[in-house]
Protein backbone atom coordinates (compact mmCIF):
# COMPACT_ATOMS: atom_id res chain seq x y z
CA UNK A 1 0.00 0.00 0.00
CA UNK A 2 1.45 3.17 -1.03
CA UNK A 3 2.13 5.86 1.60
CA UNK A 4 -0.84 7.73 2.82
CA UNK A 5 -1.39 11.49 2.73
CA UNK A 6 -1.69 12.76 6.19
CA UNK A 7 -3.19 15.82 7.62
CA UNK A 8 -2.85 16.81 11.15
CA UNK A 9 -4.23 19.05 13.74
CA UNK A 10 -3.82 20.51 17.40
CA UNK A 11 -7.45 21.27 18.73
CA UNK A 12 -7.53 23.43 21.16
CA UNK A 13 -10.08 23.01 24.04
CA UNK A 14 -9.65 26.31 25.71
CA UNK A 15 -11.81 28.09 22.94
CA UNK A 16 -15.14 26.18 22.01
CA UNK A 17 -16.08 28.91 19.52
CA UNK A 18 -13.64 27.29 17.24
CA UNK A 19 -14.37 23.48 17.57
CA UNK A 20 -15.08 22.17 14.24
CA UNK A 21 -12.71 24.11 12.67
CA UNK A 22 -10.39 21.43 11.59
CA UNK A 23 -13.55 19.13 9.87
CA UNK A 24 -14.37 22.15 8.14
CA UNK A 25 -10.99 22.13 7.00
CA UNK A 26 -10.40 18.45 6.14
CA UNK A 27 -13.85 19.35 4.35
CA UNK A 28 -12.15 21.60 1.85
CA UNK A 29 -8.85 19.09 1.98
CA UNK A 30 -11.08 15.91 0.41
CA UNK A 31 -13.00 18.15 -1.69
CA UNK A 32 -9.49 19.28 -3.49
CA UNK A 33 -8.63 15.09 -3.51
CA UNK A 34 -11.71 14.22 -5.93
CA UNK A 35 -13.36 12.25 -2.96
CA UNK A 36 -17.09 11.51 -4.15
CA UNK A 37 -19.57 13.80 -1.95
CA UNK A 38 -20.57 11.17 0.10
CA UNK A 39 -17.62 9.98 1.34
CA UNK A 40 -16.61 13.51 1.85
CA UNK A 41 -20.27 14.03 4.30
CA UNK A 42 -19.44 10.98 6.30
CA UNK A 43 -15.41 11.83 7.12
CA UNK A 44 -16.40 15.10 7.87
CA UNK A 45 -19.54 14.47 10.50
CA UNK A 46 -17.39 11.30 11.82
CA UNK A 47 -14.73 13.41 12.50
CA UNK A 48 -16.88 16.91 13.79
CA UNK A 49 -18.84 14.70 16.00
CA UNK A 50 -14.91 13.63 17.55
CA UNK A 51 -13.46 16.92 17.24
CA UNK A 52 -16.09 18.44 19.28
CA UNK A 53 -16.11 15.57 21.81
CA UNK A 54 -12.50 16.40 22.21
CA UNK A 55 -13.14 19.78 22.92
CA UNK A 56 -16.58 19.65 25.68
CA UNK A 57 -15.61 16.32 27.57
CA UNK A 58 -11.35 16.36 27.40
CA UNK A 59 -10.28 19.88 27.02
CA UNK A 60 -8.60 19.49 23.28
CA UNK A 61 -6.49 16.68 21.39
CA UNK A 62 -5.08 16.12 18.09
CA UNK A 63 -6.51 14.98 15.26
CA UNK A 64 -4.92 13.22 12.12
CA UNK A 65 -6.55 12.20 9.08
CA UNK A 66 -4.76 10.05 6.70
CA UNK A 67 -6.22 9.28 3.35
CA UNK A 68 -5.46 6.07 1.58
CA UNK A 69 -6.37 4.60 -1.88
CA UNK A 70 -8.83 2.74 -0.52
CA UNK A 71 -9.83 3.85 3.22
CA UNK A 72 -9.70 7.33 4.78
CA UNK A 73 -8.77 6.70 8.65
CA UNK A 74 -9.27 9.16 11.12
CA UNK A 75 -7.44 9.29 14.55
CA UNK A 76 -8.87 11.36 16.96
CA UNK A 77 -6.38 11.74 20.48
CA UNK A 78 -6.51 13.35 23.46
CA UNK A 79 -5.33 13.11 27.34
CA UNK A 80 -8.69 13.92 28.73
CA UNK A 81 -10.41 12.15 31.83
CA UNK A 82 -10.78 9.10 29.69
CA UNK A 83 -14.26 7.30 29.37
CA UNK A 84 -15.17 4.93 31.86
CA UNK A 85 -18.12 2.55 30.12
CA UNK A 86 -17.41 2.55 26.70
CA UNK A 87 -20.62 0.26 25.77
CA UNK A 88 -22.60 3.28 28.21
CA UNK A 89 -21.04 5.97 26.15
CA UNK A 90 -22.32 4.32 23.02
CA UNK A 91 -25.94 4.22 23.48
CA UNK A 92 -28.06 6.63 22.01
CA UNK A 93 -28.86 9.33 24.66
CA UNK A 94 -26.49 8.89 27.03
CA UNK A 95 -24.22 12.21 27.66
CA UNK A 96 -22.58 13.58 30.96
CA UNK A 97 -22.66 16.73 29.38
CA UNK A 98 -23.09 19.86 31.25
CA UNK A 99 -26.10 22.28 31.07
CA UNK A 100 -23.62 24.69 30.19
CA UNK A 101 -22.49 22.74 26.74
CA UNK A 102 -26.03 21.90 26.17
CA UNK A 103 -26.95 25.31 25.84
CA UNK A 104 -24.31 25.54 23.22
CA UNK A 105 -25.86 23.03 21.14
CA UNK A 106 -24.62 19.65 22.02
CA UNK A 107 -25.20 16.94 24.78
CA UNK A 108 -27.77 15.45 23.07
CA UNK A 109 -25.55 12.12 23.69
CA UNK A 110 -26.25 11.12 19.85
CA UNK A 111 -22.27 11.85 19.06
CA UNK A 112 -20.41 8.76 19.00
CA UNK A 113 -23.47 6.77 17.93
CA UNK A 114 -22.99 8.99 15.00
CA UNK A 115 -19.58 8.29 14.16
CA UNK A 116 -19.95 4.48 14.61
CA UNK A 117 -23.15 5.04 11.60
CA UNK A 118 -21.01 6.95 9.58
CA UNK A 119 -18.24 5.23 9.46
CA UNK A 120 -17.22 1.60 8.40
CA UNK A 121 -14.89 0.56 11.44
CA UNK A 122 -14.24 2.74 14.82
CA UNK A 123 -12.31 1.53 17.76
CA UNK A 124 -12.11 3.85 21.02
CA UNK A 125 -9.05 2.95 23.32
CA UNK A 126 -9.69 5.26 26.51
CA UNK A 127 -8.36 4.83 30.22
CA UNK A 128 -9.85 6.85 32.87
CA UNK A 129 -7.54 9.55 34.24
CA UNK A 130 -5.12 8.76 31.04
CA UNK A 131 -7.41 9.69 27.81
CA UNK A 132 -8.77 8.97 24.60
CA UNK A 133 -8.51 7.61 21.49
CA UNK A 134 -10.77 7.25 18.48
CA UNK A 135 -9.90 5.47 15.41
CA UNK A 136 -12.28 5.33 12.43
CA UNK A 137 -12.28 4.26 8.96
CA UNK A 138 -14.66 4.81 5.94
CA UNK A 139 -13.80 2.56 2.90
CA UNK A 140 -13.57 4.56 -0.59
CA UNK A 141 -15.67 2.19 -2.52
CA UNK B 1 -39.91 24.87 -2.47
CA UNK B 2 -37.51 27.10 -2.97
CA UNK B 3 -35.75 29.19 -0.51
CA UNK B 4 -37.33 32.54 -2.12
CA UNK B 5 -40.51 30.66 -0.75
CA UNK B 6 -39.28 29.75 2.15
CA UNK B 7 -38.45 33.60 3.36
CA UNK B 8 -41.39 34.73 2.32
CA UNK B 9 -44.31 31.73 3.97
CA UNK B 10 -42.10 32.99 7.34
CA UNK B 11 -41.47 36.46 6.81
CA UNK B 12 -37.50 36.17 7.01
CA UNK B 13 -34.88 38.45 6.27
CA UNK B 14 -32.14 37.38 4.20
CA UNK B 15 -28.17 38.15 5.73
CA UNK B 16 -25.88 36.66 3.38
CA UNK B 17 -25.48 34.90 -0.04
CA UNK B 18 -28.50 36.30 -1.39
CA UNK B 19 -28.23 34.71 -4.60
CA UNK B 20 -28.77 31.53 -4.09
CA UNK B 21 -32.53 32.04 -2.95
CA UNK B 22 -34.01 30.42 -6.05
CA UNK B 23 -32.17 27.14 -4.92
CA UNK B 24 -34.36 24.24 -3.82
CA UNK B 25 -34.64 22.87 -0.68
CA UNK B 26 -36.26 19.49 0.01
CA UNK B 27 -36.48 18.78 3.38
CA UNK B 28 -35.84 20.79 6.78
CA UNK B 29 -35.00 20.30 10.21
CA UNK B 30 -35.74 22.15 13.10
CA UNK B 31 -33.90 21.51 16.22
CA UNK B 32 -31.55 23.51 19.26
CA UNK B 33 -29.40 20.29 19.66
CA UNK B 34 -26.55 19.89 16.78
CA UNK B 35 -25.87 15.98 17.39
CA UNK B 36 -29.36 15.38 16.64
CA UNK B 37 -29.08 17.60 13.41
CA UNK B 38 -26.22 15.27 12.31
CA UNK B 39 -28.03 12.14 12.84
CA UNK B 40 -29.66 12.08 9.54
CA UNK B 41 -28.72 13.55 6.29
CA UNK B 42 -31.01 14.53 4.44
CA UNK B 43 -30.86 16.26 0.69
CA UNK B 44 -30.92 20.08 0.24
CA UNK B 45 -32.24 20.27 3.56
CA UNK B 46 -32.78 23.61 5.75
CA UNK B 47 -31.99 24.29 9.06
CA UNK B 48 -34.09 25.98 11.65
CA UNK B 49 -33.18 26.72 15.38
CA UNK B 50 -32.56 29.37 17.97
CA UNK B 51 -29.13 28.53 19.23
CA UNK B 52 -26.56 31.05 17.49
CA UNK B 53 -23.02 29.99 17.66
CA UNK B 54 -20.57 29.23 14.80
CA UNK B 55 -20.78 25.52 15.55
CA UNK B 56 -24.66 26.34 13.79
CA UNK B 57 -22.80 26.74 10.79
CA UNK B 58 -20.61 24.31 10.79
CA UNK B 59 -22.69 21.46 11.58
CA UNK B 60 -24.92 22.85 8.76
CA UNK B 61 -21.53 22.64 6.13
CA UNK B 62 -20.70 19.21 7.43
CA UNK B 63 -24.43 18.36 6.33
CA UNK B 64 -24.26 19.93 2.57
CA UNK B 65 -27.45 22.03 4.10
CA UNK B 66 -27.93 24.88 1.96
CA UNK B 67 -30.03 27.45 4.22
CA UNK B 68 -30.02 28.45 8.19
CA UNK B 69 -33.09 29.99 9.67
CA UNK B 70 -32.08 31.74 12.96
CA UNK B 71 -35.41 31.86 14.52
CA UNK B 72 -36.63 34.50 17.31
CA UNK B 73 -34.66 37.23 15.81
CA UNK B 74 -31.45 35.74 16.83
CA UNK B 75 -28.69 38.06 14.88
CA UNK B 76 -25.54 35.79 13.82
CA UNK B 77 -21.97 37.22 14.30
CA UNK B 78 -20.26 38.63 11.13
CA UNK B 79 -17.25 35.72 11.75
CA UNK B 80 -20.87 33.12 11.24
CA UNK B 81 -21.84 34.84 8.29
CA UNK B 82 -18.33 35.03 7.05
CA UNK B 83 -18.31 30.70 7.57
CA UNK B 84 -21.84 30.79 5.83
CA UNK B 85 -20.43 32.54 2.95
CA UNK B 86 -17.54 30.35 2.31
CA UNK B 87 -20.08 27.32 1.68
CA UNK B 88 -22.65 29.36 -0.39
CA UNK B 89 -24.94 28.91 2.36
CA UNK B 90 -27.77 31.23 2.89
CA UNK B 91 -28.63 32.49 6.45
CA UNK B 92 -31.62 33.98 7.39
CA UNK B 93 -33.51 35.49 10.32
CA UNK B 94 -37.00 35.44 11.19
CA UNK B 95 -39.16 37.09 14.38
CA UNK B 96 -41.06 33.60 14.56
CA UNK B 97 -40.41 30.70 17.41
CA UNK B 98 -39.15 27.66 16.05
CA UNK B 99 -42.44 25.53 16.21
CA UNK B 100 -44.46 28.47 14.51
CA UNK B 101 -41.52 28.86 11.49
CA UNK B 102 -41.59 24.55 11.34
CA UNK B 103 -45.56 24.74 10.86
CA UNK B 104 -45.16 27.21 8.24
CA UNK B 105 -43.62 25.47 6.51
CA UNK B 106 -44.44 21.75 7.21
CA UNK B 107 -47.92 22.83 6.89
CA UNK B 108 -47.13 24.20 3.22
CA UNK B 109 -45.23 21.30 1.85
CA UNK B 110 -41.77 21.29 3.00
CA UNK B 111 -41.98 17.88 5.37
CA UNK B 112 -39.10 16.61 7.22
CA UNK B 113 -37.51 14.46 4.71
CA UNK B 114 -38.72 14.23 1.58
CA UNK B 115 -36.04 11.86 -0.73
CA UNK B 116 -34.90 13.41 -4.01
CA UNK B 117 -37.23 12.24 -7.04
N1 LIG C 1 -13.01 12.32 24.14
C1 LIG C 1 -13.75 12.03 25.23
N2 LIG C 1 -13.21 12.08 26.47
C2 LIG C 1 -13.94 11.78 27.58
N3 LIG C 1 -15.24 11.45 27.55
C3 LIG C 1 -15.84 11.38 26.34
C4 LIG C 1 -15.14 11.67 25.13
N4 LIG C 1 -16.00 11.51 24.10
C5 LIG C 1 -17.17 11.13 24.65
N5 LIG C 1 -17.08 11.05 26.00
C6 LIG C 1 -18.15 10.62 26.94
O1 LIG C 1 -19.12 9.86 26.23
C7 LIG C 1 -20.41 10.50 26.36
C8 LIG C 1 -21.18 10.29 25.07
O2 LIG C 1 -20.55 10.99 24.01
P1 LIG C 1 -21.43 11.48 22.78
O3 LIG C 1 -20.56 12.20 21.82
O4 LIG C 1 -22.20 10.32 22.25
O5 LIG C 1 -22.50 12.47 23.45
P2 LIG C 1 -22.27 13.96 23.96
O6 LIG C 1 -20.97 14.49 23.46
O7 LIG C 1 -22.47 13.99 25.40
O8 LIG C 1 -23.47 14.72 23.25
P3 LIG C 1 -23.57 15.07 21.66
O9 LIG C 1 -22.44 14.38 20.98
O10 LIG C 1 -24.90 14.54 21.26
O11 LIG C 1 -23.50 16.53 21.57
C9 LIG C 1 -20.11 11.94 26.69
O12 LIG C 1 -21.17 12.57 27.35
C10 LIG C 1 -18.87 11.78 27.58
O13 LIG C 1 -19.24 11.39 28.88
MG1 LIG D 1 -20.48 14.33 21.41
Amino acid sequence: MSEPLVFHFDINGDDFSTAGQASVQIKNNLRQLGLSPEIIRRVSIAMYEGEINMVIHANGGTADVKVYEDCVEIILADNGPGIKDIDMAMKEGYSTASDSTRSLGFGAGMGLPNMKRYTDDMKIDSTVGVGTTVTMKINIA
Amino acid sequence: MTIREIKDLIGAEVLCCEQNLERDAYSACGCDLMSDVLAYVKDQAVLLTGLVNPQVVRTAEMMDMICIVFVRSKTPTKEMLDLAKESGIVVMKCNKRLYEACGLLYSNGLVGNKVKD
